[in-house]
This record gives C-alpha cells, sequence and structure tokens, in this order.
C-alpha cells in the first residue's frame, strides 16, 4: 500500500527540527522509518509533515560517559548491538537489540525511535525501565531529562510533549557483579514478543543482592517486576528463585489478542522471569 | 519537490521526489529496476531487500528522500563481467529457489550476513536470514546455499 | 543419454538470480493507467449508495466506477464444479452491485495515471452501507433461524457416498473411535502478489496476469465477460508462486479486462499484501467429524467422515469441489470394510475457500492419520503397528480402496522402514520413555504420517463423473527447428516448479538431443494455445507425458524420413542417441540433420510433409498416488505449551524422478508449508466478521529460524499408469507433515490425558490443554 501525501523536511540542526516540530503538530519526526513507514502505508497515520532528524550529529552515535552510557536517539540497532562500551557497560541493551526485528530492520531502525514509539510489545522500553535509564530531549522550552519511569505513559504515548525530540538516553552503568538476560517469547521469528522479560541480577556470595526486572507485553506500556525485585533481594539461588518470581505478574494488566489471552500472558510472565533470572544469575 | 541524488547498481541518478515516494518505487516504477519485487507492506518478507551503503535495507520501508546521497546495490547490480556473483551461483548449484520471487531480497540478506561472518554456522544463517521469508523452499537449500556461497566467497578473496 | 534421473541445475534459475524477471508487476504498456479497488469494510450489508464523483475530479484521475457501472457488462464469476443436485451457486458479481458478502469485496474502483493517486482517490469515494447481520459459524449458519447469506439459504450443497455396509461395521464393534477436528482456514500467501495487465488494440485483448491457469482463465472469461475467446489472449509471464491460490478466475481479471475495454487504455492493477490477504481465495476450514470402528486386534471395520465445509460468501472456481477432493482419500492407505462420508458445503460471510496446496487431501489425511493415532492409543499399540495391520502390503497392488480408487503401486513397508532407519524410531522412542519417568518439563512427541494422496489430475472421465467442467487431459507439442535444435510447447504452466528443466530432460531422452539444445515455452495462450494447466501436481504425470508422447510422434516422422533417405525399411532402422542407423551397417542420419532435411524438403517421401514436429494430448487412465511415510520429533516444553521440531524425516514414493533436485525441493517447500499449518497459521476473523490477521504481522509464516532441516529420502515404486512411472510430487509434503507434527505434539502430551490440540498448535492452546 501506499502512503497519504504529507511534506517532508530533513531538518539541519536540532533546533531547526525542534522548531518545525513545534510549527506544526500533525507533523512527526522520522527516525529510521522502520515502525512509522509501515503506519504509513497501512494508512494508519495521516502526518501532515515528516521532520527528518535522521542525520543530526547531536543525535547520533553511542558515547561512554563516566558512569553512563549515553545512546544518542538516531543510533541504529546495528551500531547500538555493535557498540563495544555498550557491550562492555550495558550488556542487556546489547544482547536484547539483537533479538529486535531482523537484520535489515535493525540497520534502519533506530534505539529512540523504538523508545519513543512506546510499544510495548518492543523489547527495547522493558529494558530501558529496568536498568533505570533517563530519556535527554530537547523542545523549543529546553532540555528536559525523563526518568524511564516516567517515560512510558500509555499504549503507544511517550511523556514527549508536541515539539519535543528525543536526543538520546543515558543508561546508567551497573558496574561488576550483574548478570543479564533478555527471554524473549514469540511464536515466530518475525512476531512480536507475546512476553519478553529484562532480568539483570546482581549477585554476591551465591545470594541474590539485587534484581532489576522490566516485562515486555504485559500492559499497555513496559512494566518493572518489583514485587518480584523484592522478593528476590538476598534469596539463595533454588527454590526460592521460583516462589519469588511467582509473583511475576503482580499489577500488569496484560492485553488480549491474536496470540495470547491475559491470564496465559501472567502465567508466562512467572515462567519466563524464572527462567531470565536464572539465566541472568548466571546458572540456567 | 524534494530533489535526491542516489547512486544505483553504479550509476548515478539525480531525481525529484515526493516526500512519500517509496526507495523501492523509485527503484521499479522511476529507474526500471524491477528485479527488486515488493511482497508485503509491512517489511516481514524481505522481498525488496537492498544494499543501502553496503547494509541491507528493506527498500519499501525507506522513503527515497531518505535514500538521498546513497550507493544503493540491487540485485541487478550484483555480477561483474556478465557473471553471477558466487551466492547467486550457489542459489543456483543448491535449488535454493523455485519460484524465485524471494530470490533478490534472500540473496541480498545472504550476501550482508556473511560481512561480519564469512564462515557462519547453520544456526547463524537462520538467524541472518529470518527477515525473508520464502514461500516455495522449506528454506533447506537457501541455507545450504549460503553456506555453499560463504564457502565461495572465502576462495574468492583468499585466491587474489 | 540418460537424462531422466540427473539432478540437472535448472534453466530457469538464471534470470530470476538476476532479477531479469517478467513478474506481472513488471510489465509496461504505454499510457498504461493503474487501477485501485475500494473494498468493503463491512461483512455483511446492502449497499444503499456509491459516489465516486469527488474522485473522478481528483489529480490524476481518469475514471472511477461503482459496481453499478458495470452491473450490465460484468457477469458471474464462474464455479465450475457443481457437486451435487442440490448446489446453490448463487451470482457473483465482480464488484458489487447491491449487497457485500465479505469484508474486503470490491464495491468501486478508480483508474489513474499514478497508482499513488489511484490510492488517494480511493479515499474520496462515500459508499452508504445498510448493515446486515454477518454470518461467521458454520453450525450456526445451518440453524433454521440464522441470518442468510443469500436468499437461498445458507447450505450450499450436500454429497453423501457410501461403500460397504456401514451399520454393520460399527455394530458391536469393541473399539470405537469418535472425534471432531478443525481445519482452519489458511491463507495461500505466495510471495508474489496477484497482478493484472489488459490491454486492447480496439479490436482484441490481452491480459497478463500472475495466474496459474492462463488456457482456463481465457475461457471462463470469454463466458464471463462476454468478449469472444478468439479475441483474448492470456498471458501468465513470471509467476511467484501460487499454491492453488492463482488457481481461480478473480474478480480483478474480469474487471481490468472490462476496464481495459470500456477506457481503450493498458489498466494494471497489483494487489497490496494487506489486500491480499483479504481477498486472495483462502484455504482448508473444514469441521471433520469423524467416527471410526475397529476390531480389538486394531483391524479397521469402518470410517464415516462428515464434513462441514465454509464456502464462504461465494462458489468461486473449485470451491466446493475441494472438500470433495478429499471424499476418497479419508480411508488413505488403509483396507476397511465399510466406509461413508457426507459433506455440506457452508456459506457464511467470509472470503470465499478455494483449492490451497493439496486442495481436499491434506484434510483428508489429517483425518485418518490422527484417528489412526488415537486407535493406536485407544489399545496401546504403537502408532506404527496399528498402521502395519491395517496398509495394503505391498503384494496387494494394485488395490481398490473402499472409496472406490484403484492404487496401481505402492510399497509402504519399504518406505517406513527406511524412514525408521534414517529417524532412529526406537532410540527416540526410549528418549521419550525416558523423558516421561523423569518428569522433564520439556517432554518428546513422536509422529507418525504414512500418507497417500490421489493426484495428476485427472482422468476425464472422472472427472466428468464428478460433474467438474472440465476435462482433465494435457497438450504438449515438439518440434525441431531446422537447425536441429527442439522447441517445446507445454500446456502446464510453470510457476516456480521447474517445468522448463524437467521438460528438456524428457525431451533429451527421447529425441536424443542435448539438453542444451531444448527450449521449452509455456504460459501464453498464443504461443500454447492448448493446455490444462498447473494444479493438483499434474504436471508431469500428465503434461510431462503430453511431451513424451509428442516426442515419440516426432521420432515416427523422423523414422519414416530416414528410412527414404537411407533407402531401408523403417523396420531396419535402429534409433539411439539421436541417430537413426540401417541395422548392421554404418549408414545414419541423425535427427538433426533430418530436421534439416524436412526444412529443405528437397526430397521427401510421399505423404510427409515438410516439418518435423508433432503435438500430443494425453489424458490419464488413472490418477497418480505418490505415497510415503514421515516421521517427526517434537520437543514440548510443557511449561510454557512452546512446541518445536527436533527432527523430521519423510522418505517420499513419487515413482520414477526426473530430476531428484526439484523433486526434493518441492518435498521440503510442502513440508513447510504443512508444518505451517500445523504450528503457526490461521486467518482470524472477529465477531463482527472483520479480518484480523490481514498483514505478515498478524499470519505468522515460518522463518528459516522457525523450521528445522528436513531430512528427505525416498523409495521408488514406479507408477504403472503412465510411461515414465513417474507420481505427482507438488503436494505430498504439505499433505503428509500436518498430522506428523500434530501427532506428535499430542504423542508428547497423551500420558496429561491430551487428546487434541486444535491446530494451529500455539503455546497458548497447549498450555490450556495441560492446565
Amino acid at each position: 500500500m501506499i502512503p497519504a501525501q504529507f511534506d517532508y523536511v530533513r531538518a539541519g540542526s536540532l533546533g531547526e527540527a525542534v522548531q518545525e516540530l513545534a510549527a506544526d503538530e500533525d507533523a512527526k519526526v522520522l527516525a529510521g522509518g522502520q515502525s512509522l513507514l509501515p503506519l504509513l502505508r497501512l494508512r494508519l497515520a495521516y502526518p501532515s509533515k515528516l521532520v527528518d532528524v535522521g542525520r543530526l550529529p547531536e543525535l547520533t552515535g553511542v558515547h561512554d560517559r563516566g558512569d553512563h552510557v549515553f545512546i544518542g536517539a538516531m543510533a541504529t540497532h546495528d551500531e547500538v548491538m555493535r557498540s563495544g562500551v555498550v557491550n562492555a557497560d550495558c550488556p542487556l541493551v546489547a544482547l536484547t537489540t539483537t533479538k529486535v526485528a531482523d537484520p535489515a530492520v535493525r540497520h534502519r531502525g533506530t534505539f529512540g525511535g523504538s523508545l519513543a514509539h512506546c510499544d510495548p510489545a518492543g523489547d527495547l522500553p522493558a529494558v530501558v525501565l529496568a536498568l533505570e535509564g533517563v530519556f535527554v530531549t530537547r523542545s523549543p522550552e529546553g532540555e528536559r531529562e525523563i526518568p524511564a519511569a516516567e517515560f512510558f505513559v500509555d499504549y503507544l504515548e511517550s511523556a514527549l510533549r508536541p515539539g519535543e525530540i528525543l536526543v538520546g538516553v543515558r543508561i546508567p552503568k551497573l558496574g561488576a557483579g550483574w548478570g543479564y538476560h533478555y527471554e524473549k517469547f514469540h511464536r515466530t521469528a518475525q512476531s512480536w514478543a507475546i512476553v519478553g522479560v529484562a532480568a539483570a541480577v546482581k549477585r554476591s556470595n551465591g545470594a541474590i543482592e539485587e534484581a532489576r526486572i522490566g516485562l515486555t507485553n504485559m500492559g499497555p506500556t513496559p512494566v518493572r517486576a518489583r514485587a518480584v525485585e523484592t522478593a528476590l533481594r538476598g534469596v539463595q539461588l533454588g527454590d526460592q528463585v521460583r516462589q519469588a518470581c511467582e509473583e511475576a505478574a503482580a499489577d500488569t494488566s496484560p492485553p488480549s489478542d491474536l496470540h495470547a489471552q491475559p491470564d496465559y500472558r501472567r502465567h508466562l510472565a512467572r515462567v519466563l522471569t524464572h527462567r531470565a533470572i536464572l539465566n541472568a544469575a548466571g546458572s540456567p | 519537490m524534494p530533489r535526491i541524488a542516489v547512486t544505483v547498481d553504479g550509476v548515478k541518478y539525480e531525481e525529484e521526489v515526493e516526500p512519500r515516494l517509496l526507495l523501492v518505487h523509485l527503484l521499479r516504477e522511476r529507474l526500471g529496476k524491477t528485479g527488486t519485487p515488493v511482497g508485503c507492506d509491512t517489511s516481514n518478507c524481505g522481498a525488496c531487500t537492498v544494499m543501502l551503503d553496503g547494509k541491507s535495507v528493506k527498500s519499501c520501508s525507506v522513503l527515497a528522500v531518505q535514500a538521498d546521497g546513497c550507493d544503493i546495490v540491487t540485485i541487478e547490480g550484483l555480477g561483474a563481467n556478465g557473471s553471477m556473483h558466487p551466492m547467486q551461483q550457489a542459489f543456483h548449484e543448491e535449488h535454493a529457489l523455485q519460484c524465485g520471487y524471494c530470490t533478490p531480497g534472500m540473496v541480498m540478506a545472504a550476501i550482508d550476513l556473511l560481512r561480519d561472518n564469512p564462515d557462519p554456522s547453520e544456526d547463524a544463517i537462520r538467524e541472518g536470514l529470518e527477515g525473508n521469508l520464502c514461500r516455495c523452499t522449506g528454506y533447506c537449500n537457501i541455507v545450504r546455499a549460503v553456506r555453499r556461497g560463504a564457502q565461495e566467497m572465502g576462495q574468492a578473496v583468499r585466491t587474489p | 543419454m540418460t537424462e531422466v534421473g540427473k539432478a540437472r541445475k535448472r534453466k530457469e534459475d538464471a534470470r530470476l538470480l538476476t532479477g531479469r524477471t517478467q513478474w506481472t508487476d513488471n510489465l509496461r504498456q504505454p499510457g498504461m493507467l493503474h487501477v485501485m479497488f475500494l473494498r468493503s469494510p463491512m461483512a455483511h450489508a446492502r449497499i444503499t449508495g456509491v459516489d465516486v464523483s469527488a474522485a473522478r475530479d481528483l489529480p490524476g484521475v481518469v475514471a472511477a466506477f461503482s459496481g453499478q457501472d458495470f452491473a450490465a457488462e460484468q457477469g458471474s464469476l464462474p464455479c465450475a464444479w457443481p457437486v451435487s443436485e442440490d448446489i446453490v451457486i448463487p451470482d457473483h458479481p465482480p464488484m458489487a452491485v447491491s449487497e457485500v458478502r465479505y469484508v474486503g469485496e470490491a464495491v468501486a474502483c478508480v483508474v489513474a495515471t499514478d497508482r499513488y493517486l489511484a490510492a488517494d482517490a480511493l479515499e474520496a469515494i462515500e459508499v452508504d452501507y445498510e448493515p446486515l447481520p454477518a454470518v461467521l459459524d458454520m453450525n450456526e449458519a445451518l440453524a433454521p433461524d440464522s441470518p442468510k447469506v443469500h436468499e437461498a439459504g445458507n447450505q450450499a450443497f450436500t454429497v453423501k457416498i457410501t461403500s460397504g455396509d456401514v451399520e454393520a461395521a460399527f455394530r458391536d464393534a469393541p473399539v470405537v473411535i469418535d472425534r471432531t477436528y478443525i481445519q482452519q482456514r489458511l491463507i495461500p500467501s505466495a510471495m508474489e502478489p496477484r497482478s493484472v495487465l489488459a490491454t486492447t488494440d480496439g479490436d482484441s485483448f490481452t491480459l497478463w496476469s500472475a495466474t496459474q491457469i492462463p488456457h482456463v482463465l481465457r475461457v471462463m472469461l470469454a463466458v464471463v465477460t462476454g468478449i469472444p475467446e478468439h479475441k483474448i489472449r492470456v498471458i501468465a509471464p513470471d509467476v511467484g508462486g501460487g499454491f492453488g491460490s492463482k488457481l481461480q478466475v478473480t474478480a480483478e481479471e474480469v474487471l481490468c479486462l472490462l476496464l481495459t475495454k470500456r477506457l481503450g487504455k493498458p489498466v494494471k492493477w497489483t494487489e497490496s499484501r494487506s489486500e491480499g490477504n483479504l481477498t486472495v481465495h483462502h484455504g482448508r476450514d473444514q469441521i471433520q467429524h469423524l467416527r471410526l470402528a475397529a476390531e480389538a486386534d486394531g483391524r479397521i471395520r469402518g470410517l464415516q467422515v462428515e464434513l462441514l465445509a465454509d464456502m464462504g460468501a461465494y462458489l468461486m472456481l473449485v470451491t466446493p469441489g475441494v472438500p470433495l477432493l478429499g471424499a476418497s482419500m479419508f480411508n488413505g492407505i488403509y483396507k476397511m470394510d465399510a466406509y461413508e462420508f457426507g459433506c455440506t458445503g457452508v456459506f457464511t460471510t467470509k472470503m470465499p475457500t478455494d483449492a490451497y496446496r493439496g486442495a481436499g487431501r491434506p484434510e483428508a489425511t489429517y483425518g485418518i492419520e490422527r484417528m489412526m493415532d488415537e486407535l493406536a492409543a485407544e489399545l496401546r499399540l504403537d502408532p506404527l503397528e496399528v498402521r502395519r495391520r491395517n496398509w495394503i502390503k505391498h503384494e496387494e497392488f494394485p488395490f481398490t480402496t473402499i472409496s472406490g480408487l484403484t492404487y496401481d503401486s505402492g510399497n509402504y513397508e519399504a518406505a517406513t522402514d527406511k524412514a525408521m532407519a534414517l529417524f532412529g524410531y526406537d532410540k527416540l522412542r526410549a528418549e521419550q520413555a525416558d523423558r516421561r519417568d523423569r518428569g522433564d518439563p520439556v517432554q518428546l512427541g513422536i509422529g507418525v504420517s504414512t500418507f497417500t494422496e490421489m493426484c495428476g489430475l485427472a482422468p476425464s472421465r472422472m472427472l466428468g463423473a464428478a460433474n467438474y467442467g472440465a476435462g482433465g487431459w494435457e497438450h504438449g507439442s515438439v518440434r525441431m527447428l531446422p537447425t536441429g535444435k527442439v522447441e517445446v510447447v507445454t500446456g502446464s504452466s510453470p510457476h516456480g516448479q521447474g517445468h522448463v528443466t524437467a521438460w528438456s530432460q524428457i525431451t533429451s531422452d527421447a529425441l536424443g538431443v542435448p539438453f542444451e539444445d531444448i527450449t521449452v515455452l509455456h504460459g501464453d495462450t498464443a504461443i500454447a494455445p492448448r493446455g490444462m494447466d498447473t494444479y493438483g501436481s499434474r504436471s508431469l504425470t500428465v503434461g510431462g507425458i503430453a511431451v513424451l508422447k509428442a516426442c515419440d510422434k516426432v521420432k515416427d516422422k523422423a523414422r519414416k524420413l530416414a528410412s527414404h533417405m537411407l533407402e531401408c525399411s523403417p523396420d531396419d532402422l535402429d534409433f539411439a542417441e539421436g541417430v537413426f542407423k540401417v541395422k548392421g551397417t554404418d549408414s545414419q542420419k541423425s535427427i538433426q540433420e533430418l530436421a534439416y532435411a524436412a526444412f529443405t524438403a528437397h526430397d521427401l517421401p510421399e505423404g510427409v510433409e515438410a516439418r518435423l514436429d508433432s503435438d500430443a494430448t494425453f489424458d490419464p487412465e488413472n490418477y497418480s498416488f505418490p505415497h510415503g511415510t514421515h516421521l517427526c520429533a517434537v520437543e514440548v516444553d510443557t511449561e510454557t505449551g512452546m512446541a518445536k521440531i527436533r527432527s523430521y524425516v519423510a522418505v517420499d514414493d513419487v515413482g520414477k524422478v526426473v530430476n531428484p533436485l526439484i523433486v526434493e525441493g518441492q518435498i521440503h517447500g510442502g513440508i513447510a508449508q504443512g508444518v505451517a499449518q500445523a504450528l503457526y497459521e490461521e486467518a482470524v476473523y472477529d465477531a463482527e466478521g472483520n479480518l484480523l490477521t490481514t498483514t505478515m504481522a498478524d499470519y505468522l509464516l515460518p522463518t528459516a529460524m522457525d523450521l528445522p532441516d528436513f531430512v528427505t529420502d525416498r523409495t521408488e515404486t514406479p507408477a504403472t499408469s503412465n510411461p515414465l512411472g513417474a507420481k505427482g510430487v507438488g503436494e505430498a509434503g504439505t499433505i503428509a507433515s500436518t498430522p506428523a507434527v500434530v501427532n506428535a505434539i499430542v504423542d508428547a502430551l497423551r500420558p496429561r490425558g491430551v487428546h487434541d490440540i486444535q491446530m494451529p498448535c500455539t503455546p497458548e492452546r497447549i498450555w490450556r490443554a495441560l492446565r
């Protein structure tokens, strides 16, 4: 199918992009276009204008900033998964990104674009939520920082205001002693996660010192499995872990769609969280 | 209308395009590059895969304006001096195509996956092709062809 | 020469691999316009108004039409298979005029200079609908108080076939198995979307279409539109897969022809995938109620089959015939005393169903092969043992089955033994037992499918007896060119099967000319005027044989010419490797020399014309009956419900093989599609009759990561019904694999009390079955 007409501007600078967006409330940001183009082709979106920010230097690249890694919004999935600093300091981001879409889509699709799209079935939102990333934005009012816990507002709805552009995301480095895993459960390699679990686990003396768990597709936004995190604190690997993971679906409102009903998703959340924790803790 | 410059299969083009023009339609309808087909509208099938600045992309999910200044290689630009690229040849040898509709995209994806893994395992090949659907072959012979193509390409590099 | 049997690389490949393709959407004509159709968003509604005037005023728009604008000339899309006396064949206008009966039915169209502008203009068309109730469930549709899809009601037809004393077979039977299986609705999903290009010079018409059936289409276009047949040329250029979905006479083909007639300009229409998911005919969709009566030792006494078959909203080309193609196959490879088959075709407000790879036989094979596993479980026997006790033994061929077909040849024992050895059957059974004992959360299941099928459609007299509207013959012609090269013309119309290569091999052996010296022409009614096209695994066993017979006639002519030139009796000539040699002498003429002599015609014998060519029409005397044993090992994660195929072995017997490379490819692809039905694919409509699986993001096709490497091998029991000894192969893999996979899943879970999982066997369904 064929997109409806729209205007197009390739922003020469971040400032220009922000101005263009602020001037037209029906304008949309064009990043890699890997989520947007199918929507346009199916005529499920009718933007008046696309503001192409794909080549803005302020938005590109992956940068080591000491205590955190700054991933530019326009860094492609391919760049992110190959980045030395991401692999070294935010391995959960790197390994999850390898499970996003397919190689060709990863060459175009961007880190920021897939986060700003706020699809709860996307894999990266749960990861950034679990890692407590900070979203850095620019608008006519200036720069703003939004904690991940406040960024994902609702289904396909972010905290970005009209005219506000995502510049990049700060991912705190968790430091030594952490293990990571992303457990993606889907019916075919191409299909969206029915449920996904992003887990980061810190062990000391054989016990779990701290765990961070983000759930994919367990509600209109990515969800943090706080109850499990709490229950896991100080637990030795073993039966207690499984028991803690029984809380994985607490406070979730999973969707009903072609591939699964809510009760099944809740069940999966428990099973997959357990698997993700064991994997992250290094004893699958 | 935006004016763009692209190089496609070694030839430079300057075109005025509607912003909404899809790259694959630029190739097919404007430049006559019908070797690259369209199989879906959700970037699932991968039939339209081309190389954009050396990396595989689905040309149905890229706007022509986004390709401004880029170098594009399609299935039509792979061979040299009238002979097929080793990967095309490998697909022939292993009977890795039946109807042939997915083949241009599949060959491009295959070449792309060898960029950083010149000697891939069967699993790595299957993973590298996950964005390309084939309805005829059950993928068995495609996997074999990619392995053969990898060997041939390795040989080609080793033999000066 | 022995080309037949050789793994020749395909002649077709080079242009497909280098992008020098002729897909219909690649083609252009000067002044060509683009067509797009506006489609109903309602499952069932009365059309109370269509206003295309705003669309007509938009830039680039040449014309816009409603169904009403074509009501007088668009005719009704054909159904060629009135399967019963009581059949109801409703009027099926290519563009709806007064009522829509499924989401996606065309209600209006736009013709524009550019497809982008056509897409814009569609949004300017206004249609008023008065909603009518959707009819979605077959059982509810048959209730007396159900809303009606058509005036005449929701029952399309009923068929009943009985053989033997069914009542006696079930009376006091020690074992009766009673099951209901659902064949979900499928979307064929050929990779090339449909496309049509039509043009006219004011007098005659040429229509290119992504079709499997250019010949049938030409006849039908003439019948539907009233344009005389000799004024229509149909061309199937490169066609990107079909699997039955392009065995159709579509609304878009008829309308493109009528649009070019009305506008005097070439028009092209190419569907998008989401449009195609809505409007390419769907496949399967049956509710199967099966009852099987058996002795305590597992010997089958009788089988009762009662089907509800969802026709969708209309009867298309062979819609009602599809379930009937399974009528004689539910008994499979087994002997039994009594058999009863009943089928009711049901109208619903969904896309019509029609042929999809296997067409009727996958459904039947699924039914019987699932039932054989259930019987084995009931009797606590190994599923292969139950089959062995019932199958036709190799020394019993030819064998006339309870449903009346005569299987000409087969060796089920040999295929099964080979498959078991390749699979490591006993070892996997041991592992299965071990996992059960250990209570392993990942259970192992072993699925068996010992299938046969009827293909090579078909003896014309049998089609006539089944009330099908055409014959089952195929045509071939062979001509030697002056320089000794050969042109073969075939009525088979390939779309990925490799006919050009296989027909070259056959011709090379028959005439003794090199493989490279042969070209094969097809898919154009002006070039290959006679044909019945490609479907039903018929090309080789019917079309290939027609070519062989034409070669024989060319050889006879050449012999006559050679005897004249060599001054000997025709009987004194030996023919080998393309050379006629006078017995016991060095005197000889090659077939190439004879071709040139026929061309110059300087010295032809009395009654011999100046050409070395011939043609033949072959009508098979019987179907072909490929068979095989497929074994599938599946690991089921009982915690998540995920089923994953660990290994898959297929030993197929397709008789004599012309090209093993092509045969293996057909088996691979066939298995993949059958596995996809078992695990992944389902067309889903919601309660209002909206299709939910309109894109490939929702209708899940397996990727390379979702399928294993299939282990394939063959046994070779030649068919006796054709001179090559070949059997069809195009559908075998699909027919065999679906029950193999589901049997494996059920086998894994049987100790947990599971005896069925509805297809596709999604993780969620498996998980629910385990709760």
